[in-house]
């Protein structure tokens, strides 16, 4: 990377942060709860990424380490009286190494079988947890009102010296975009990595990778168990942002919707990430606000999901390479 | 002088097909050896057994005293073997620079792949996506890759494939002067006949997966079997 464009994506990270930190002071108490949803889901399709955008590994089972994330936390804060801060990296944590246990004998197998493989861990999921009740609450899920490991529950309001009011919502705002933050800059540095680099090798051709030296089982298990990660650090950002954990909250679409997130916002891009995040978030909303007849809804979302397909087919941050493709490709002598 | 790289007796079948039959060759350290044969005779079966895509069903290589059957695949490059394909496998979304760094990640060679690129002249295309690249310019990219990763052993899987024949006596060159550089050894599979019997210190003659001659490049051509392989009956062609 030249110099030139390594200031250019410097400048644009401090950007992004500046309208992080900013965006609270210009949108409603209730807006700032949904974008602190956008950063959850921004997250876990940033570990996505990793996964199906640099490795080419189709996970169709991501709602489950999301709900593994979201109950470690639950669990931890309700019955354990832990600070809901806390129980974030151990929710982490605890997913990869189920991502790792999981990756290890289920990479063995190509494409379609594996991403059906991961699409039955995502089936089984909801009954899974209703099954171990004793731990889990069963259907009724964990209620996290009256937990006192939430920070700044029941009231969360600090007056700044400028005049605004930081409500709860703001706080969850901050914190899942601080964590987003941080995992994004994670994320690009796995891109510029040696392993990044070799990820992103197994996904365009496994036997040339094989036979210049990168070990296929134990990059694609890694890729795996650090993508679970940033789903548990979602799942349990989730599980803060509702105040509760169900076995409902963790159906197959769940699943299904992060990879929709992830094309929307582009397989292999980061920050337009953001927008495939954003999408899962006020799609839906949009779409109820255009019909509320049973069923139109759905075929809105789908429909706006096929022509964005159609005519985004590389996703958001594919727009933007094309928009700047043919500017920075000057920068380059040809031959 | 002692052999760099010994293949014993190896067979290796597909189904019914037996692409390699109890083959045995040397490759002594420092020459360029060539590997030759019709179509089918299982030049790329051997250059994928050696690099451990393909397990064969009996038979030894030992490289520099190492059986490499006990070396996983991603640990032959480290070992010192790297290779390029005969219809290229490079990553196309990965930059021509990235493509060589990967090579260079196993096992660190003495140049960089910057330094690499500039030797096979290709050090304008660096921040190119391989994608899209000429088939011969995506050649020189995989070679750049394999001599990233600063081998004792090179294999070369057809490199003259698609080159015209003024491109073919410079690659004969460019190989003789990359041995010298890299101080390496050659093992070449190629079809230009031209090329393998004026660059290499020996020749082997693979046919229907059955080693039917090996030597210097003149005692090869003068061998019955090889004629006959090539061109049918010897007797009935005279």
């Amino acid at each position: 990377m030249t110099a030139f464009r390594y200031a250019l994506r410097v400048f644009g990270f401090v950007l992004f942060v500046a309208i992080v930190v900013y965006l609270p002071f210009r949108i409603s108490d209730f807006r700032a709860s949904e974008f602190a949803l956008i950063g959850i889901y921004f997250i876990a399709i940033l570990g996505l990424n990793v996964l199906t955008g640099y490795t080419g590994v189709i996970s169709l089972g991501h709602g489950a380490f999301m709900a593994l994330g979201a109950y470690t936390t639950a669990i931890l804060v309700a019955d354990h009286g832990m600070r809901d801060l806390w129980t974030i990296p151990l929710a982490g944590l605890l997913a990869a190494a189920a991502g790792a246990a999981f990756g290890l004998p289920a990479l063995r197998l190509s494409g379609p079988y594996l991403a059906l493989t991961t699409f039955g861990v995502a089936v089984a999921t909801p009954i899974v947890i209703k099954k171990f009740d004793g731990l889990t609450g069963g259907s009724g899920g964990i209620n996290l009102f009256e937990a006192e490991g939430i920070t700044g529950l029941p009231e969360f309001i600090v007056t700044l010296p400028g005049g605004k009011v930081l409500s709860f919502n703001d706080w969850l705002y901050y914190l899942a975009w601080t964590i987003a933050l941080v995992l994004f800059a994670v994320a690009w540095a796995i891109h510029h990595s040696h392993f990044g680099r070799s990820l992103r090798a197994i996904r365009d051709n496994e036997i040339a990778a094989a036979a210049s030296g990168v070990w296929l089982a134990s990059h694609k298990t890694l890729a795996f168990s650090i993508s679970a990660f940033y789903a548990g650090v979602a799942g349990s950002l989730l599980a803060i942002w509702a105040f509760s954990v169900q076995p409902g909250a963790f159906p197959v679409d769940r699943s299904i919707a992060l990879l929709v997130g992830l094309a929307v916002g582009g397989l292999g891009s980061l920050a337009p990430l953001a927008a495939g995040a954003a999408f899962l978030v006020f799609l839906p909303q949009l779409a109820q606000g255009i019909s509320k007849a049973p069923g139109v809804p759905a075929v809105i979302y789908g429909a706006v999901l096929i022509a964005l397909m159609i005519v985004l087919p590389m996703g958001v941050g594919g727009l933007l390479r094309w928009i700047t493709g043919p500017l920075t490709s000057r920068l380059y002598p040809r031959s | 002088m002692a052999a760099l790289l010994s293949v014993e007796n190896v067979t290796r079948r597909f189904g019914g097909v037996v692409a390699l039959d109890g083959v045995s060759f040397d490759v002594p350290a420092g020459e360029i050896v060539g590997l030759i044969g019709p179509n089918g005779a299982g030049k790329t079966t051997a250059f994928n057994v050696i690099t451990r895509l393909y397990r064969p069903d009996e038979g030894r290589i030992v490289f520099d005293g190492h059986d490499l059957l006990r070396t996983p695949v991603h640990r032959v490059v480290k070992r010192g073997v790297a290779r390029t394909f005969q219809n290229v496998a490079l990553w196309p979304t990965l930059s021509v620079l990235d493509n060589v760094k990967i090579g260079a990640q196993a096992r660190r060679g003495v140049r960089s792949a910057e330094e690499l690129l500039e030797y096979v002249g290709l050090s304008g295309l660096a921040h190119r996506p391989a994608a899209g690249l000429p088939f011969g310019t995506l050649k020189r990219v995989e070679l750049a890759r394999a001599l990233a990763s600063g081998p004792q052993l090179l294999l070369l899987d057809e490199p003259a494939g698609g080159l015209n024949h003024e491109e073919v006596g410079e690659l004969g060159r460019f190989i003789q002067q990359l041995r010298a550089d890299f101080d390496a050894t050659v093992l070449l599979v190629e079809h230009h006949m031209n090329l393998v019997m004026g660059i290499s210190d020996r020749v082997y003659v693979l046919n229907f997966g059955r080693l039917i001659s090996g030597g210097t490049p003149q005692e090869v051509q003068r061998d019955p079997a090889v004629i006959e392989a090539y061109l049918g009956d010897a007797s009935a062609a005279a």
